[in-house]
């Protein structure tokens, strides 16, 4: 089977899986409202106003959904033994690695598209252009969010504590692109022209390849059994 | 006594060694620093903290970037050594980075006013302490060596190659930090604003104490890779 079709297998048997219950995808949109009304009562609305809350809670709701979904990824493969299976099949575990990341990345895009609209209701933020840009940050965003997430998610799923340890790996690696995009989004915010961003975006994106590129090299090594 | 354990004794006596050579190095560096060097002319006796802090954040990142080296070579070479090794390495880190991160705030404190600023360098520290508490995390929720060692070296590999990010990242932040005293250039001539080099009588202990940090970190790590080492025979005795 060519390494293309293998990814595509991979990922479409995770996302029919997702389909038929969509119990990940559920739980992470109610997950990101909820931490989107948390920061609401958090705040002391006579000092801190909603629009330069915004970009905050954004990238801390983006985070934190991300985080839930990713745990889902092979914690799904630990019921009947499935991943043994999937090693047993004549596919290399790279091929594993980028199916696995495809759905985690098609699953963590859902949940954006649907969390951002909510983000937008919920901080009455003008709709307008200003957000298709926001939404093309959180692509770039979820790249680099979920390509350390998968690889950190094969490994915490072997231990007792996979849903507490996939955090505690995975935080260190989400502060810096979180860090990209929240400089991003605040500019984007403001009206700045794009010279002002492109800085921002292209550390983004040498971040996404730096870490799919050094993720996808070290998962054998990961799912040697 | 095996050959081996001989072996493993003679690695923890030469790691005890190296490390009291280390400690009377540290004692050398108090002693200079408190009783033969004078205060500095802007910061007075707090400046004194850097000859401690200066070299365990030399150390730390030594001890944390030979995690990453040797998780790349266990992964190529399959010796449980290897694995060992960087064990040791990341609990000596560990041990240098709680050092940076407590006298860190207490200079700041007399010269920022706070215990705690978010600048760059304390930032960049912090995550990196964070990162290996998970490794530690990790580790400890491994009952497999073999996994033990595979996915300690996987997250090795990942931390080395965050650390210019994280750099990064908090560089892009306006740093309230104190710029590196050794190798500044000397000031050129006509510029008021340019902070001169350390004085030799300043310098003198930083220099001494760095050498000091190297070699304690050298006999922890030794002193620590042959325990690790004596741990790894128990358990294959026990399990033949």
């Amino acid at each position: 089977m060519s390494l293309r079709r293998a990814v595509l297998a991979i990922a479409a048997k995770d996302l029919r899986i997702e389909w038929r219950h969509r119990t990940a995808f559920t739980s992470a949109i109610v997950f990101a409202v909820l931490v989107l009304v948390v920061f609401i009562f958090a705040r002391d609305e006579g000092s801190v106003s909603l629009a330069a809350l915004a970009p905050t809670v954004l990238w801390v709701m983006l985070a934190l959904a991300t985080v839930v979904t990713l745990n889902r990824a092979f914690l799904l493969e630990r019921e009947h033994h499935a991943l043994e299976g999937i090693l047993l099949a004549p596919i290399s575990p790279v091929a594993l690695f980028w199916g696995k990341w495809l759905a985690n990345l098609a699953l963590v895009l859902v949940v954006e598209l649907v969390a951002i609209p909510l983000w937008v209701l919920f901080f009455n933020i003008t709709p307008d252009l200003r957000i298709l840009g926001t939404g093309a940050v959180a692509i770039l965003a979820a790249i680099g969010f979920t390509a350390p997430g998968t690889l950190f998610s094969a490994i915490a799923v072997r231990t007792r504590f996979a849903e507490l340890l996939l955090p505690v790996l995975l935080l260190p690696f989400v502060i810096p692109p979180l860090f990209f995009a929240a400089q991003a989004t605040v500019r984007l915010l403001e009206g700045a022209p794009v010279s002002d961003l492109i800085g921002w975006l292209r550390l983004l994106a040498l971040y996404d390849i730096a870490f799919l590129a050094l993720a996808s090299i070290l998962f054998p090594a990961v799912m040697d059994q | 006594m095996s050959p081996a354990s001989d072996a493993i004794d003679r690695v923890i006596r030469r790691g005890r060694a190296i490390m009291v050579a280390g400690l009377l190095g540290v004692a050398a560096v108090y002693v200079l620093s408190l009783g033969f060097t004078p205060p500095e002319a802007s910061q007075g006796l707090a400046f004194k903290i850097l000859y401690v802090h200066a070299p365990s954040a030399w150390a730390m990142e030594t001890a944390f970037v030979m995690v990453g080296l040797t998780g790349a070579l266990y992964l190529w070479l399959g010796d449980r050594r290897l694995d060992v090794f960087a064990e040791a390495s990341a609990t000596v880190g560990m041990v240098f980075g709680a050092i940076l991160l407590l006298s860190g705030p207490i200079w700041g404190k007399t010269i920022w006013g706070a215990w705690w600023v978010w600048d760059p360098r304390l930032t960049f520290t912090l995550l990196l302490y964070l990162l290996f508490a998970g490794y530690f995390a990790l580790r400890s929720a491994l009952s497999d060596p073999v996994e033990r060692a595979r996915f300690g070296a996987v997250i090795g590999i990942m931390g080395t190659v965050l650390v210019p990010f994280i750099h990064l990242t908090v560089y892009l932040f306006r740093s309230q930090h104190p710029m590196p005293v050794l190798g500044r250039p000397p000031c050129p001539p006509d510029s008021p604003n340019c902070a001169p080099a350390l004085p030799w009588v300043l310098l003198r202990p930083l220099l001494l104490s760095f050498v000091a940090f190297t070699t304690l970190y050298i006999g922890f790590v030794t002193t620590r890779y042959g325990i690790g080492l004596r741990r790894v025979e128990e358990e294959s005795r026990d399990a033949g």
